[in-house]
């Protein structure tokens, strides 16, 4: 038995494979955006995988550190520690900032992790390359994200880091790769101003009558070693022991604080519902009407397709074939079409169109699955409108009527 | 004539079709969340390491000397210049003595008056001396009365005490003198050591409060480095550790150094511990005081032990650790660390041993389940 449909394939064979490929880079193309959507999430989830906390310990009301900026006194994590059923914790801070490297310069979120050994909370979970930081001050940790190499110098508001160890998929929620330095140099990079303004501080305070006065010359040095302390982190990391409830801890911390602490599911609900919302459903509704588009020209194609093999139709028609060979022939080669658009886009979205990308996409493979599944029943009902036309043709076309 | 290109058309889809599918299936499966994750192993090495501690500090004299008036006044010259140096005793400065000169010449008067009445006081003295010795041999003779000699005796007496008020008072006038002359003194600034002036805060005309500094002199042979440490990070430190000392203005010169002391109170705020660091040869030129410094302070090296790279070292479930790869499966083996070096080694007491492979570097994390592909570099990372 031979098969019709393989026989008209191997007919036009060039035309079959090619009209195959420009649907593959349709459907590569909504794969890929399906893949961003993805991605953006699975960024917002990296970083609070990567931070290592079970517990975020912010500023009362605030929902930072990530969607707001909050900032607790530095030795708030004191007390914390003390409390029951906490194991670990420790200071971050988190600001996202333009980092120099010579010429260049790159968007990046600074994180300052406390001085302590691998596995303290919001360290660098693992390392691609070099090390974990061992010196207290200027040295840097940074995401390949960012395009630093070992060795290289950075330089973060008016110091010079240098770069120990790589990461790789240590972002922020918005995608841009994260820097970790040490925590009192991030505290510096975070409150201290710069130069001009420091100067100009110090000017007011000195024209100031109430702070300078004849009197009490010491007055003065006070007042401005006052105003350049920075006794400020973003929040607290907190590690729960095993066997104790996180909401329970965090109660706890709630009631006896009086800040205001996230579990993982709030933070993620802040992250994922709140901070890139937005951003997410725009991608989102860009998915789905590029889904529909691709539905609508696959439907196109199959139709025309058929169309164009209308006489040929009307031949098979005339010598008697019967109708569901026909109807056969018709979905079969659409269903090869799709597979074959699948396959191309698969490997087109993989390949080609995912590396290019400045931020993460994330090609899930049941969203591949569900993508095959749509886009053969895309496929059979494309089919089912072309069977429906080529039914009704007139064997008489065949000899030209 | 039929079948032949039939065949080549079946070909050539064929030469289409299966790349097309294998290359599917290669992507299906090596990339993505189903991909193994490509990992560099290390072995644990048997080394000995010598731990450093690491901080920063500014330069600072040991002795700043500050120098100004003990009374309120008014600066009436200054002679030394920011930089200069001074010997010890050398004259910087004079407060305004206002009246203080026309006090002296007062007092100097008065002195002299006092000095004069001790004059007449001397001769009232000796005449009364006189006198008194001859009524008592006219007394001997009986040629006067008992009562007038008595009377002569009595003025003796008188003018030894008048003479002996005049001669305190001259010593009043003279002290006081002296006193005001010291005062004056003390109005002048003046260098209690060899120094360098390192700060002039006033100029003359100021007027100026008890105790404010006009010059402040400092010992530049003294410079050294208050360092500070964190204090999880600052196990082992101790007094005479050698220390490498790098001024931020010289980056790249290291100098050698040691630690003087440790402080015996700690920064309680920002959780730091405090050491004097001095340098064994003072740099040329002297770095200013309050300049950054970074040093490092090397600890006596340790015994050969089993040591791992930092990067290998996680944290899973609330236990530190590393990943093991026995016979293909991944394992996580808990482990106890011990002390730490500058460069990213780390003893390990517990949990593996001399020669154990263990993951360094993966494009993941990883989990009990995870597939891995151990490779000798990762994917577009430069080694």
């Amino acid at each position: 038995m031979i098969s019709l449909a393989g026989r008209d394939i191997m007919h036009a064979w060039g035309k079959f494979v090619f009209t195959g490929v420009g649907l593959g880079l349709l459907i590569g193309v909504t794969l890929s955006m399906a893949g961003i959507y993805r991605g953006m999430v699975d960024d917002a989830k990296v970083l609070l995988d990567n931070s290592g906390a079970d517990l975020w310990v912010v500023q009362q009301d605030t929902l930072g550190p990530y969607a707001e900026p909050s900032s607790i006194y530095e030795d708030t994590w004191r007390s914390i520690a003390g409390m029951a059923g906490v194991a670990r914790v420790a200071n971050v801070t988190y600001l996202t900032m333009q980092v120099r490297q010579g010429q260049r310069d790159v968007r990046t979120m600074v994180t300052g992790i406390t001085a302590g050994q691998p596995g303290t909370p919001g360290w660098p979970p693992y390392l691609v390359a070099g090390r974990q930081i061992t010196r207290g001050h200027y040295e840097a940790v940074a995401d390949i994200a960012a395009g630093f190499a070992l060795g290289d110098r950075l330089q973060i508001r008016r110091n010079h880091y240098t770069v120990v160890g790589l990461t790789r998929r240590m972002v922020s929620s918005g995608g841009d790769p994260m820097i970790f330095i040490p925590l009192k140099d991030a505290q510096e990079a975070q409150f201290l101003k710069d130069n001009d303004a420091i100067h100009q501080q110090r000017r007011r305070t000195t024209a100031n009558p109430a702070f300078n006065r004849p009197g009490s010359p010491d007055l003065l040095a006070a007042v401005i070693a006052s105003q350049s302390s920075n006794p400020y982190v973003n929040a607290v990391l907190v590690q729960v022991k095993k066997g104790h409830d996180h909401e329970k801890v965090a109660a706890e911390i709630r009631r006896w604080q009086r800040l205001t602490v996230y579990t993982r599911s709030q933070m993620e609900e802040i992250l994922v519902g709140k901070l890139i919302a937005t951003s997410a459903k725009q991608i989102g509704m860009f998915l789905v009407i590029l889904s529909i588009v691709s539905a609508a020209i696959v439907a196109f194609i199959i139709y025309t397709l058929t169309l164009g093999k209308i006489r040929e139709i009307a031949v098979l028609k005339l010598i008697g074939t019967r109708n569901r060979t026909i109807a056969g022939l018709i979905m079969q080669q659409a269903i090869a079409l799709g597979v074959i658009g699948f396959v191309v886009g698969k490997i087109t979205a993989t390949l080609l169109m995912a590396p290019i990308f400045p931020k993460y996409v994330l090609l899930e493979p049941m969203d591949s699955v569900k993508g095959f599944v749509a886009v053969v029943v895309i496929c059979i009902l494309a089919s089912l409108v072309a069977i429906r036309a080529a039914l009704k043709v007139d064997p008489a076309e065949a000899i030209g009527g | 004539m039929k079948p032949f290109p039939l065949q080549k058309s079946t070909l050539a889809i064929l030469a289409i079709l299966i790349p097309l599918l294998a290359l599917f299936v290669y992507v299906a499966l090596r990339s993505g969340p189903l991909a193994p994750v490509p990992v560099i192993l290390t072995t644990v090495e048997d080394k000995a390491i010598s731990p450093a501690l690491f901080g920063i500090g500014t330069v600072e004299a040991r002795y700043t000397y500050k120098i100004g008036p003990t009374f309120s006044g008014r600066l009436q010259r200054l002679d030394v210049q920011v930089g200069d140096q001074v010997k010890a005793g050398q004259l910087l400065g004079d407060m305004d003595p206002v009246d203080l000169d026309q006090r002296i010449r007062a007092q100097d008067a008065a002195r002299q008056r006092a000095k004069a009445q001790l004059e007449e006081a001397k001769a009232r003295h000796s005449y009364a001396r006189k006198e008194a010795q001859r009524y008592q041999e006219l007394l001997a003779a009986r040629s006067t009365s008992e009562e007038v000699a008595s009377a002569k005796e009595q003025e003796l007496q008188i003018t030894a005490a008048g003479l002996q008020a005049a001669q305190e008072e001259l010593s009043r006038a003279t002290a006081e003198g002296r006193a005001l002359v010291a005062q004056r003194t003390n109005l002048q600034l003046v260098a209690p050591v060899a120094g360098l002036v390192a700060a002039r805060h006033a100029d003359p005309g100021t007027t100026l409060v008890a105790g404010q500094a006009v010059v402040e002199i400092i010992d530049p042979l003294t410079l050294w480095v208050n360092v500070r440490i964190d204090q999880t990070q600052a196990q082992g430190l101790a007094a005479d550790l050698p220390a490498q000392i790098v001024l931020r203005s010289q980056r790249g010169t290291s100098r050698a150094g040691r630690v003087l002391r440790i402080e015996p109170l700690a920064d309680v705020v920002t959780e730091e511990m405090l050491a004097k660091v001095v340098f064994t040869e003072l740099p040329e030129p002297l770095p200013p005081v309050g300049e950054l410094a970074e040093v490092t302070i090397a600890l006596p090296p340790l015994a050969p032990g089993p040591v791992l790279p930092n990067a290998a070292i996680q944290r899973r479930q609330g236990s530190l650790g590393v990943w093991q790869v026995i016979k293909g499966e991944l394992h996580f083996s808990k482990v106890t660390l011990g002390t730490a070096d500058l460069d990213g080694l780390v003893q390990v007491r517990e949990g593996v041993q001399t020669g154990d492979q263990v993951i360094l570097y993966s494009t993941n994390a990883l989990h009990d389940r995870s597939r891995i592909d151990v490779v000798e570099e990762l994917p577009g990372i430069e080694p």
